[in-house]
């Protein structure tokens, strides 16, 4: 990465090998995607192999030389994903597969112990399936209530419905994206945070398009649970947190049962180990979780300010444009500083999956589908959309690639 | 993008334009299937007198591609015996509106072109599975149709 005070792209874009891929005819590779996944910097692909290559050992049990640096090694992220996100214990940071795993922890491990019936979950029109799915499991279950905060024409959160779900006084969690990966509304967070707090309902965030996109502070945030993946933020696929409040992770029990989450196992019982193992039985995914550790690096060296402003300078550009595209109907904020660098859009009666073939010839991928959210599509009355989505090493000029062949999209429609 | 391979004038037509779109009452064959990762969602609806084929619509959404082939593939089966759907093949629909080449170039929009046919032989093979009592007229159309793509 080279520091100067060129725009973020130019910084940054050669450290990424694939995108000097060329695709479909020899054209060049537009990635924005980078909502379903980003790209991997060298840096990170380097970590990977470094350890393999150097280090590879399994972590907290053998004395060996080798086990010891990647015991180490795996830590070390543990501190850094801390640091990055202003945690004060780390022992409160566990690592899962991603997000999906995080929240299924939380539905579980809490939920089956701290819901019962006649409770309320509520959860979001602007959800991942992710973050419904199971909690639908959990008050099927119990026999609990899933009631939903519905979103307006502009695609942000009626934060009155939530009011009134509190006010039953029988809301035991609230589970919300941080930032909608349809929509790219951001959530006025810390006001549903002490709305919670006041009527005594826990809260857990969805942070998976909001930590690789803007900074944020989970130590003064308020809540009580905060999920997020490592490959939506330069890392490797397999690798996700949760942090939880100790006391709620001392008061949980274990999500699953196995090796090195354990303390002591006889015949008929078993005494846990202490935070964060007691939350990671197995081996876990090691090499990804030290290599996780370079992205975040990497983007501590770029700053999260810098990472923010790039993708509102982006996707203010590309809203100015895309309006005056013939037959395109942008969803959500169409306010850069209100949504991430997240842009869902559909032509009127062109199917998105014949919007996305025939742009892709260009070499543009973008994601066409119900992107996890049908509950969103159902709101929106659509089976599904299009979806572009930027990040730091996203420019201006592919963004007009993009302009260009969505113009293609209307001429081939007669729009 | 003139000589689109995929978006041609007709595949454009039919996405605008389907035919026998609607829906039929109380159907003696009706088949609901949708493709989980893009979307399209349709239902197949067919009468039949005897083992002919009288009546055929569709309705549900889709991609231009998935309109486009049920529609042919309705044109194609009305008036036929259920002996002769039976044995239509994949190729005869893409040829249909020249969309061969999607077998080998794209492995994702196939399942568009493909969605109705396959609603087709699981719907035949329910007739004649549940209504008709006949499992040997019913053949292999579900492994088939569960090959198709």
């Amino acid at each position: 990465m080279q520091s100067t005070t060129q725009s973020l792209d130019t910084q940054c874009r050669s450290d990424f090998p694939v995108l000097e891929r060329r695709v479909r005819d020899d054209k060049a590779l537009v990635y924005l995607d980078n909502a379903a996944t980003t790209q991997k910097p060298i840096q990170v692909i380097d970590a990977i192999t470094d350890y393999y290559k150097n280090h590879n050992s399994n972590i907290h049990r053998a004395v060996h030389a080798l086990a010891e640096e990647s015991t180490e090694a795996f830590e070390v992220t543990r501190s850094k994903v801390a640091k990055f996100l202003n945690i004060e214990k780390s022992e409160e940071i566990i690592f899962v597969k991603g997000t999906t795993e995080a929240i299924n922890l939380v539905a579980y491990a809490w939920g089956r112990d701290n819901v019962q019936k006649g409770d309320i979950v509520v959860t979001t029109e602007y959800e991942h399936h992710s973050n419904i799915v199971p909690w639908q499991l959990l008050t099927q279950e119990t026999g609990a209530e899933l009631r939903y905060v519905d979103i307006d024409e502009n695609g942000e959160l009626m934060l009155e419905q939530l009011d009134e779900h509190l006010a039953t006084g029988k809301v035991k969690l609230v589970a919300v994206s941080h930032v909608s990966n349809v929509l790219g509304t951001i959530t006025d967070i810390k006001k549903v945070i002490k709305k919670c707090k006041d009527a005594g309902a826990k809260i857990l965030v969805d942070g998976a398009q909001a930590v690789p996109h803007m900074k944020v502070d989970i130590g003064n945030l308020g809540c009580d649970f905060y999920a997020f993946s490592a490959h939506k933020m330069l890392g490797p696929t397999g690798v996700g947190v949760l942090w939880a409040r100790k006391e709620l992770l001392e008061n949980m029990k274990p999500y699953q049962g196995g090796g090195d989450m354990i303390r002591e196992v006889h015949k008929q019982e078993t005494t846990w180990n202490d935070l964060p193992y007691k939350f990671e039985a197995g081996t876990p995914n090691v090499a990804d979780v030290i290599c996780f550790a370079a992205a975040i690096d990497y983007l501590t060296k770029i700053g999260m300010d810098n990472v923010r402003n790039h993708e509102i300078e982006l996707t203010k550009y590309a809203l100015e444009k895309m309006s005056k595209v013939k037959g395109l109907i942008i969803y959500g904020p169409k306010d850069a500083q209100r949504q991430g660098g997240v842009i869902s859009f559909n032509f009127k009666d062109v199917h998105p999956h014949d919007v996305a073939t025939i742009i892709d010839k260009n070499g543009v991928a973008i994601r066409s589908g119900h992107h996890c959210a049908q509950v969103l599509m159902e709101k929106l009355e659509v089976a599904a959309t299009n979806r572009a989505s930027f990040y730091i090493y996203t420019t201006k000029q592919e963004v007009d690639v993009l302009i260009d062949s969505l113009e293609q999209v209307a001429k081939v429609f007669k729009l | 993008m003139s000589g689109d391979p995929i978006y041609t004038e007709m595949i454009i037509e039919y996405s605008r334009n389907p035919s026998n779109f609607g829906k039929i009452e109380n159907p003696q064959i009706h088949r609901h299937d949708s493709n989980p990762l893009c979307g399209d969602s349709i239902d197949l609806y067919v009468n039949v007198d005897g083992t002919k084929i009288t009546d055929v619509k569709f309705d549900g959404k889709g991609c231009a591609i998935c309109m486009a082939c049920t529609s042919v593939l309705t044109e194609m089966i009305q008036n036929k015996t259920l002996d002769e759907v039976k044995n239509f093949q994949k190729d005869e629909l893409l040829a249909e509106l020249g969309l061969e080449h999607l077998i080998k170039t794209s492995p994702v929009r196939i399942k568009c072109a493909l969605l109705s046919l396959k609603a087709l032989k699981y719907g035949i093979y329910s007739y004649f599975t549940e209504k008709m009592n006949d499992v040997k007229a019913a053949g292999n159309l579900k492994e088939e149709a569960a090959s198709l793509y």
